[in-house]
């Protein structure tokens, strides 16, 4: 079967092909997500499949795990061709997809979800036999995970490894994994591309899908582009190619990934944290003594790993948390632990860490989503009355101006895609000309050209002297766009940098206060 | 003699064709789920029929007999109304308080409340028997409303306050109401022993077309009443609410995604208690409504069910004001032409599928449904 393949042009050229898509179509009303695509996939190879959020990626892959239907194109798997109607044929055929989000059941064990919907055991379930199948299975592959555990139990990143242990359980040689990334820590990560690379070399394949051209440069050995549902590369050897190309083919221009920051002086102090203390969800003390101050016109970057206490100092600020020590002054006016409606009084725009649990409401209108801060006022507020016909004009104002791509504004938020959605929360925040913003992780999830969008509207926000405090576990975003950097470990600010390297924030990220590198670095010139 | 299809050889024969379901991926045009909804009433009447003929009778005759008993003239239509009136507003309750995801099922106990506050102002008495009518309507209205609005006032309070949760305590509060009302007709206003009230006096009915008859023959015997009237200008005012008012977009956003609202800096407990007690209130409405429109007095059993069935309806008009009285009226018409048919039994099982069918219906405009032939997709 294998002889039928081309010559590859690089490595591994003379692995045989486990995957073949040919001529890929798939419409959706409106839309051709996959338009005449081809993709192969050699056996023991990592090939990345990297686009933009709404290249069809996941459409092609969906199409490739039976869950959709091409309208056009052939699929050889093997080199034989197949037709699946269910993704029950594919993983028969030795094909898995570990979904962005988990398919488990969180009150049942890990053993139990790997056997759950398969037919063999069937009546008499001897699960110590099946607990030893799966360590043993884990072992092999470097998926450590205790079977007896209740998947509720299990962090984000152990929770994938049993999805990837569901796969391999049932045979699946062919491993596709939709953004795996996305939802795990940076160790979390580093664990998972060891895991991966232990997978091809025990003769998996593996299809990677992402939108993080780092990550592809890392793990793929070959590196498929998407752009707008067509293939602007197929099949590149990543030995060959660079960040700069990849990103040109994925946006079809070059991006800056130097941003153009004009030197501008601070004004007045607009936000000031004193000695704030405050406790998590779980009543455990999550900031201890943060203090810091934004000006009008800078940008302050907040760097830390996550879970040091960003979210909940995002929180306290915007009225969201309560928080039992420190006071939050916004323009010389206390504001914590007030309600959320007198920051926004005073001037405050959130951009929400969550675009789709916080920052909109999925089920309402793209004009009911931008006019959330300000349909209080005039002209859109009358009286009592909302006056739609002002909202509409406002929010058919703000489509145009920020480039939101819908059909109309009465559109549901839900159908957006999450560069479109990040644009409706920033085109509401940015109309209410606010003195300060805080952005959270304003470009998580984002493709290179929405990020690129992002930056240059936060850019713009100083050029119009708001004061921004940018919180971020992106430390390239941070270096590029702030003025000043905190760095914050378990709830204490390490210190306060400018023009720093990112060795030295990555030592105060990792608990090091700045004055103890200071001193180590005088003593040890 | 069967030929083996190309694409799944060595399978078995299969059903040549296929049914897939598709996700949406567009919003359907604005017709389209009417067109599904009258497609559902369709269904399930075809289906009412079958249970019809299954039971021995005949479908066809069956529904032309309910629709001639429920539309077939003036007066069964006017009949038809009364009973959809307080439907009309139990179910704008039920829509008002659903769209902010408060799940009150209380609106029968609300009802009997609105019901014993309006006869309370006939009974305590509030005002003498010979008040004109022009003074005793609005007091009653507002006496039910208040009433109403008291008893969702409690669960409301208690949610935002303790976060209790609402559908316990509405459904509870039901069985306090009905023990209430109870306790009044047995020992307060008993009349001569019987479990009832004495006859309001008529400037405290609300007024009938057939109070009319004298001016307008065509009137005659039409019990519509007044409290019709108060449904429609409900329906608009609770259309205006959700849809041209702050207030409205308030219970909107929070419905939708509490925690949105919460960051936009909405207050979820104000708007918890007035949405409750303005639910509240629309169910003391109809329980006002049906005992100055109909009973005339206060006595037990006064309401079969309307605070539950509003429930059904809010679902029906998928929590649409307006599409509240088409609804209701149709229910009117079961409750009232089923009767004819069978005391309980075939009626309620179509209204029941129905229900179903509609509910059902709601897949279609989710998912698209296509058909396929085997083998030949790709």
């Amino acid at each position: 079967m294998a002889k039928e393949n081309p010559p590859g042009p690089e490595s591994q050229g003379n692995a045989p092909l486990v995957v073949e898509m040919r001529g890929i179509v798939k419409k959706f009303p409106g839309v051709l997500a996959n338009d005449n695509v081809d993709f192969d996939l050699r056996k023991g190879e990592i090939h990345a499949l990297l686009g933009e959020n709404g290249a069809g990626k996941s459409t092609l892959m969906n199409v490739l795990a039976g869950l959709y239907r091409a309208e056009a194109g052939t699929i050889l798997i093997n080199g034989k061709p197949v037709s699946f109607s269910s993704p029950r044929d594919a993983i028969l055929a030795g094909i898995g997809m570990v979904h962005q989000h988990f398919m488990l059941v969180p009150s049942q064990t890990v053993t139990e979800n790997i056997l759950l919907g398969l037919d063999s055991p069937r009546f008499h379930l001897n699960l110590a036999k099946y607990h030893r199948e799966v360590a043993e299975l884990g072992e092999r592959f470097g998926l450590s995970v205790d079977p007896k555990a209740k998947v509720w139990q299990l962090s984000v990143g152990e929770q994938q490894r049993v999805e990837l242990l569901k796969m391999l359980y049932r045979g699946a040689q062919v491993l596709i994994m939709d953004e795996p990334t996305a939802v795990l820590a940076p160790q979390e990560i580093e664990g998972l591309f060891a895991t991966l690379r232990v997978m091809v070399s025990e003769g998996k394949s593996i299809i990677f899908i992402s939108h993080k051209l780092n990550e592809v440069m890392t793990i793929a050995d070959r590196v498929t582009v998407l752009r707008k549902g067509k293939a602007t590369a197929s099949g590149l050897a990543t030995e060959d190619t660079s960040r700069q190309e990849l990103a040109r083919l994925m946006v079809g221009r070059e991006v800056l990934f130097q941003v153009d920051k004009r030197p501008k002086t601070p004004g007045e102090v607009i936000l000031e944290v004193q000695d704030l203390h405050a406790d998590n969800d779980k009543g455990l003390p999550a900031l201890r003594g943060v203090s810091l101050e934004v000006r009008a016109g800078e940008i302050v970057g907040l760097a830390g790993v996550a879970g040091n206490g960003q979210r909940e100092l995002a929180q306290v600020i915007t009225g969201l948390r309560t928080c039992i020590g420190g006071t939050v002054l916004l323009k010389g006016e206390q504001i914590d632990n007030c309600p959320a409606s007198k920051a926004i009084e005073q001037g405050m725009a959130h951009i929400p860490e969550d675009r789709t649990q916080v920052g909109t409401a999925p089920n309402l209108s793209v004009t009911d989503n931008l006019i959330m801060k300000n349909y209080r006022k005039p002209p859109i507020a009358q009286g009592m009355a909302l006056d739609y016909r002002e909202a509409t004009h406002f929010a058919n104002e703000l489509k145009d101006e920020f480039d939101i791509i819908v059909p109309n504004v009465e559109t549901p938020v839900r159908m957006l895609s999450g560069g479109n959605l990040q644009r409706v929360i920033l085109a509401r925040e940015i109309s209410t000309g606010p003195a300060l913003m805080i952005a959270v992780q304003p470009t998580r999830g984002l493709d290179v050209g929405a990020i690129e969008g992002v930056h240059r509207l936060l850019l713009a926000q100083r050029d119009a002297d708001s004061a921004i405090l940018l919180i971020s576990e992106e430390l390239e975003e941070l270096l590029s766009l702030s003025d000043r950097i905190y760095v914050i470990y378990e709830g204490m600010i390490m210190g306060e940098v400018r023009d720093a390297d990112i060795d030295t924030i990555g030592q105060m990220m990792t608990g090091t206060p700045l004055e103890q590198i200071n001193r180590e670095r005088s003593v040890t010139p | 003699m069967t030929e083996q299809s190309v694409s799944s050889p060595g399978r078995a024969w299969r059903f040549p064709l296929t049914v897939r379901f598709e996700p949406r991926l567009v919003e359907p045009p604005r017709w389209f789920p009417l067109l599904v909804s009258f497609g559902a009433i369709f269904f399930a009447l075809v289906l009412g029929g079958g249970v019809i003929a299954l039971a021995g009778g005949d479908p066809v005759r069956s529904y032309a007999h309910i629709a001639r008993a429920s539309f077939g003239s003036l007066g069964v239509f006017s009949d038809t109304l009364v009973k959809a009136t307080p439907l009309i507003l139990v179910g704008l309750a039920c829509a008002l308080a659903f769209r902010m995801r408060l799940w009150n099922i209380g609106a029968e106990g609300q009802f009997f409340l609105g019901a014993f506050g309006a006869s309370a102002v006939v009974l305590i008495p509030l005002l003498p028997e010979n008040t004109s009518p022009w003074i005793f309507i609005p007091v009653m209205i507002l006496a039910g409303i208040l009433a109403g609005a008291i008893w969702g006032f409690i669960p409301g309070f208690l949610k935002a306050r303790y976060n209790v949760n609402e559908i316990i305590t509405t459904l509870m509060m039901n069985y306090i109401a009905v023990a209430w009302n109870n306790f009044f007709i047995y020992a307060v206003w008993t009349e001569g022993g019987f479990q009832m009230s004495h006859m309001f006096p008529r400037n405290a009915w609300l007024p009938r077309l057939a109070d009319y008859a004298k001016e307008v023959p065509v009137f005659r015997g039409l019990t519509v009443h007044l409290g019709l009237v108060l449904g429609i200008i409900a329906a608009f005012v609770v259309w205006f609410i959700l849809y041209r008012s702050r207030w409205g977009y308030e219970i909107r956003l929070i419905g939708d995604n509490p925690t949105a609202a919460r960051y936009a800096g909405l207050n979820i407990t104000r708007n918890t208690i007035l949405v409750m007690m303005v639910s509240g209130a629309l169910a003391g409405l109809a329980g006002m409504s049906e005992i100055t429109g109909v009973v005339h007095r206060l006595q037990g059993s006064i309401s079969p069910g309307y605070g539950f069935t509003g429930i059904i309806i809010a679902w029906l008009s998928k929590l649409n004001p307006f599409a509240v009285i088409p609804v209701s009226v149709l229910f009117g018409a079961l409750i009232l032409a089923g009767r004819e048919i069978q005391p309980s039994g075939v009626p309620k099982m179509i209204q029941g599928i129905i229900l179903v069918s509609l509910i059902a219906s709601d897949f279609l405009l989710r998912y698209r449904l296509r058909i396929v032939l085997r083998g030949r997709e790709v």
